[in-house]
C-alpha cells in the first residue's frame, strides 16, 4: 500500500465539479504521499491536466461519454490497483453516492457516506466525521483494518485547492475492456433543468420556513432577496407543503450553505436544518415565536410579525434606493 | 418472477431532541417504516398489479422491526421476511448489504427495491452495495418506472441538475425517491404470517455478520448542536424592519 490518496474528479458541465476541487484541497491537506486524480467522462484528458494545476501529482483519465455506474467504478477499481492508495475521496453527490458504494464493495473494504470532516491520525489512520440521526449527532468513523479508507464527501465543506499554473505532474489513460455487462443500463436521455443558480452559491441567503404559509408570501422571499442581489432557501417545511422545490432545501437532507449572510423568517430551526446553515458567517433570524430553536444558532433574533416585517424591509430598500 | 423489497424501521428522526447537557432525548421517540422504503415497496406493488410477480418485503433488525413487515403485508406484499440475529448487531452498511443480498439471492428475487436512503443514518449506501454484491446492474434515484416488457423498464431517475430516462433490464436493483408516487392504502393481511430468518439460514458466517463482519468503527459520537442564547429582540414590525435594514448596510448588502 502507498501513502497517496485518490481523489475521483467528477465532471460536470465539461469542468471539473467544485467538490472535486474541494477535494484535491482537503487531500493536499491530509495527504503523507502523493495526491492522485482519477477522472472519467468527457474531456477526461484535458481535465486530468487541470486537476494538477489543482495540486495532484498524477492524474488518471479515461475517456468516455456520460455517467454509467457499472463503467466508472471498473475505470476507478483500476486506479486503486494500480497506485493502491490508503484513502480514497469522492464528493457526496448523486454521482459519488451511486458510484462509491460500488467501489467500495468490489474491492471489499468500509465507506463512510457524507462526510463533513476529515483528520488524520499519526498513524494513518482517517478519523471520518459525519452528521448523523438528522444532523442530531455527529459520528466519526474509521476503518481499522480495511485498505483503502473510503469517504463521500459534503460538497460545500472543504475549502477549495487553489489554481497554480506553476504545478507539474503526469497523467496516464485507462484502458479498460468494457464488456456488455458494463452496458446493461443504457442511457435513453438526459434532461438538463432550467439553471437557476445553486443557493450553496449564493453570498447573501433569504431563507423561508413554516412562518411562510402561503405562495404569496412565498413570492415575497424572492422580491426581497433580488434587492439584495441574494438567492432564496427554504426549511424542509416549505418542500414537503409543496411551496419551494427540494434543489432550494437548505440541511441534512438538502443543501449545505455558509453564505456571508443568512436571513431567515419563520424558520423554527430543527436540527436537520441547523445541520446545512451553522457555518454562515452571520445569522439572523426572525421568527414570530420567541422559542423558537432557531435563537440559539442566531447572532441576532428578533420577534416581531413576519407577514408584516417582510413588506416594510422591502419598502425601506426601494426607499433607500432613490 | 420475484421482487425483493428491503426496508428499515427508523426512529421519527424529526422528534428526536437535544437536552440542555447535548444528550439526545430518546425517550418517546416512535419507530416508523422508513419513508423512502414506503415508496420503494409502492413501486414494486405497482409492477406486481400489472404483471403479477410476487413481492417479498424483507427487513434487517430486532424482532420490533416485524411491525414495518406487516405494515408491508398490508399494503400489499405477499410475503415478509425478518432478518434478526443478535450476532448482526453493529452491522455498518457492508455487512447489513451483505446479508441483505445473502437474503435475496435465497429467494431467488429478480428485483430488488430499497429506498434511496434510511432517514436515521442517510448513508443511501446499502442499495448500491447490495447491487455489486449480487452483480445486478443498479438505477438509483427513481422517480419513476415504466414496464416495457415482463423483465424491461424503462426509468426516470433525478440527477444532480435534471432528470436521465434509462432502459434496463432485470435482474436488477432500484433506490427509490420519497414524494413521486402516491402511497396506496393498507388493506387486509397484517396477520400474515412473517419467516424469520438469522445468520444461518442466510448462510454467512460470524465472521461475516455484525460488528466482526463490518470494515468500519464508530469511533466516536458527539452534539455540537447546543447552541447558544442570542440576543432576541422583540419588537414592533416598523422597528423589526429598522433593524434589518440597518444590518444590511452595515453588511455592505444595500448601501446607505
Amino acid at each position: 500500500m502507498s501513502k497517496d490518496i485518490l481523489v475521483f474528479v467528477e465532471i460536470k458541465d465539461g469542468g471539473i465539479h467544485s467538490v472535486s476541487l474541494e477535494l484535491l484541497g482537503k487531500a493536499k491537506e491530509l495527504s503523507r504521499g502523493n495526491v492522485v486524480a482519477v477522472i472519467i467522462g468527457e474531456n477526461a484528458k484535458q481535465n486530468a491536466k487541470t486537476s494538477i494545476k489543482y495540486g495532484a501529482s498524477k492524474a488518471f483519465y479515461f475517456d468516455t461519454k456520460e455517467y454509467i455506474t457499472l463503467v466508472y467504478t471498473k475505470a476507478v477499481v483500476y486506479a486503486i490497483k494500480k497506485i493502491r492508495p490508503e484513502i480514497v475521496l469522492f464528493g457526496a453527490t448523486h454521482v459519488g453516492r451511486d458510484l462509491a458504494p460500488r467501489v467500495s464493495v468490489r474491492v471489499s473494504v468500509g465507506l463512510t457516506a457524507d462526510c463533513t470532516g476529515l483528520e488524520m491520525k499519526e498513524d494513518g489512520t482517517l478519523l471520518m466525521t459525519r452528521p448523523t440521526f438528522g444532523g442530531s449527532l455527529m459520528a466519526t468513523i474509521i476503518s481499522p483494518n480495511a485498505r483503502p479508507q473510503m469517504a463521500t464527501v459534503r460538497k460545500g465543506v472543504m475549502e477549495k485547492a487553489l489554481f497554480n499554473e506553476n504545478l507539474f505532474g503526469d497523467i496516464e489513460e485507462i484502458y479498460l475492456e468494457i464488456d456488455e455487462r458494463d452496458k446493461r443500463v443504457e442511457i435513453i436521455e438526459t434532461v438538463k433543468k432550467e439553471k437557476i443558480k445553486s443557493i450553496d452559491e449564493e453570498d447573501t441567503l433569504i431563507v423561508g420556513g413554516r412562518g411562510i404559509k402561503n405562495d404569496a408570501m412565498y413570492k415575497k422571499l424572492f422580491e426581497l432577496a433580488a434587492l439584495l442581489n441574494g438567492g432564496v432557501g427554504v426549511s424542509r417545511a416549505l418542500v414537503e407543503e409543496h411551496i419551494a422545490p427540494y434543489e432550494r432545501q437548505i440541511g441534512q437532507t438538502g443543501k449545505t450553505v455558509r453564505p456571508s449572510l443568512y436571513i431567515s423568517f419563520g424558520v423554527s430551526g430543527a436540527i436537520q436544518h441547523i445541520t446545512g446553515m451553522e457555518k454562515s458567517k452571520k445569522i439572523i433570524a426572525l421568527n414570530n415565536d420567541k422559542n423558537a430553536p432557531i435563537f440559539k444558532f442566531a447572532d441576532l433574533g428578533i420577534v416581531s410579525s413576519l407577514e408584516k416585517v417582510i413588506p416594510l424591509l422591502i419598502d425601506k430598500i426601494k426607499k433607500g434606493r432613490k | 418472477m420475484k421482487i425483493a423489497v428491503c426496508i428499515k424501521q427508523v426512529p421519527n428522526v424529526s422528534d428526536i431532541d437535544i437536552d440542555e447537557k447535548g444528550h439526545i432525548c430518546r425517550a418517546g421517540v416512535v419507530s416508523v417504516f422508513n419513508e423512502d422504503d414506503r415508496h420503494a415497496l409502492e413501486e414494486a406493488l405497482k409492477i406486481k398489479d400489472a404483471l403479477g410477480f410476487t413481492v417479498v418485503a424483507i427487513s434487517m433488525g430486532p424482532m420490533q422491526a416485524e411491525t414495518i413487515l406487516r405494515e408491508a403485508m398490508a399494503y400489499g406484499a405477499d410475503e415478509a421476511i425478518l432478518i434478526s440475529d443478535k450476532r448482526l448487531a453493529g452491522a455498518d452498511t457492508y455487512a447489513t448489504a451483505r446479508a441483505l443480498s445473502c437474503a435475496v439471492k435465497k429467494i431467488e428475487a429478480d428485483i430488488v427495491f430499497t429506498g434511496r436512503q434510511a432517514s436515521d443514518g442517510d448513508t443511501a449506501q446499502v442499495g448500491p452495495s447490495i447491487a455489486e454484491f449480487l452483480d445486478f446492474p443498479q438505477v438509483t434515484y427513481v422517480e419513476k418506472i415504466e414496464i416495457e416488457n415482463e423483465n424491461t423498464f424503462v426509468v426516470t431517475r433525478e440527477t444532480e441538475d435534471g432528470m436521465q430516462k434509462v432502459r434496463l433490464s432485470s435482474p436488477c436493483l432500484f433506490t427509490v425517491l420519497s414524494g413521486h408516487n402516491k402511497v396506496r392504502y393498507m388493506g387486509a393481511g397484517y396477520s400474515k404470517d412473517i419467516t424469520f430468518w438469522n445468520i444461518d439460514d442466510l448462510g454467512i458466517t460470524e465472521e461475516q455478520a455484525g460488528i466482526k463482519g463490518s470494515p468500519t468503527r464508530v469511533y466516536k459520537t458527539y452534539t455540537n448542536k447546543t447552541g447558544t442564547k442570542c440576543e432576541v429582540i422583540e419588537t414592533s414590525a416598523e422597528e423589526a424592519s429598522d433593524i434589518i435594514y440597518s444590518e444590511l448596510i452595515k453588511h455592505m448588502v444595500i448601501k446607505d
